[in-house]
């Protein structure tokens, strides 16, 4: 049976409803946060959200984010420099570059993100060192989010 | 100091790190995020034990 007109207004009154009301309670706008907590939150990865008070997922992120770099370091990963040589070199640069502060730090170490690839778990270390980098980026577009009033 | 970890070790520390930061940045509420979090790792784990398999049997 074909559905009558007054069922049909009542279901598109309803689906409108439906979208009209906020799914969660997000903050307004603020634009200088939502230039300024990106750049933090690149720059030492979970500060874009510690500055926008949200200390439990800042926490969450930094941890999770250097230990991954930490990790990928130790398992003498390699950290890529600017290069335009390989395509798959300058990939794993624009990766490295997303972490930020602890890319520039490692970088001006010596010695460190050599990589050693005769064995296999520094491959896997390599990778660590891109992947944090580009959940870095993740968390930085995160925190503009917030800041936007886009998310709680 | 140098770490040597496992394969599967190595895809458990990445799973786990990855879903954190999926978790709190793909989803708006707490119990959200630990949902998808713990889907993501889900997904993850799985696919590395489901790769596992499929080379085991690529190679016999």
């Amino acid at each position: 049976m074909a559905p009558s007109g007054k069922d049909l207004e009542a279901t598109l009154e309803r689906q409108n409803r439906a979208a009209a009301a906020p799914r969660t309670q997000a903050a307004p706008a603020n634009p200088a946060m939502a230039v300024l907590a990106p750049a933090i939150g690149w720059l030492i990865p979970g500060a874009g959200h510690l500055v926008q008070k949200r200390w439990w997922r800042g926490l969450l992120l930094m941890v999770s984010i250097v230990s991954m770099f930490v990790l990928g370091l130790l398992m003498e990963g390699k950290v890529y420099g600017f290069n335009t040589g390989d395509l798959l070199d300058m990939l794993g640069f624009v990766g490295d570059l997303g972490a930020g502060g602890l890319y520039i730090v490692t970088r001006a170490l010596p010695d460190v993100g050599q990589g050693a690839i005769h064995r296999a778990v520094a491959d896997y270390g390599t990778k660590f060192i891109i992947v944090s980098g580009l959940l870095n980026i993740i968390a930085a577009v995160d925190a503009h989010h917030i800041a936007l009033g886009k998310k709680s | 100091m140098v770490l040597e970890l496992a394969h599967f070790s190595a895809a458990l520390l990445f799973a786990t790190f990855a879903s954190i930061v999926f978790g709190i940045t793909q989803r708006d509420n707490v119990r959200d995020m630990v949902k998808y979090g713990l889907y993501c790792f889900s997904l993850f784990v799985g696919g590395v034990i489901v790769a596992g398999w499929a080379m085991w049997l690529l190679r016999r």
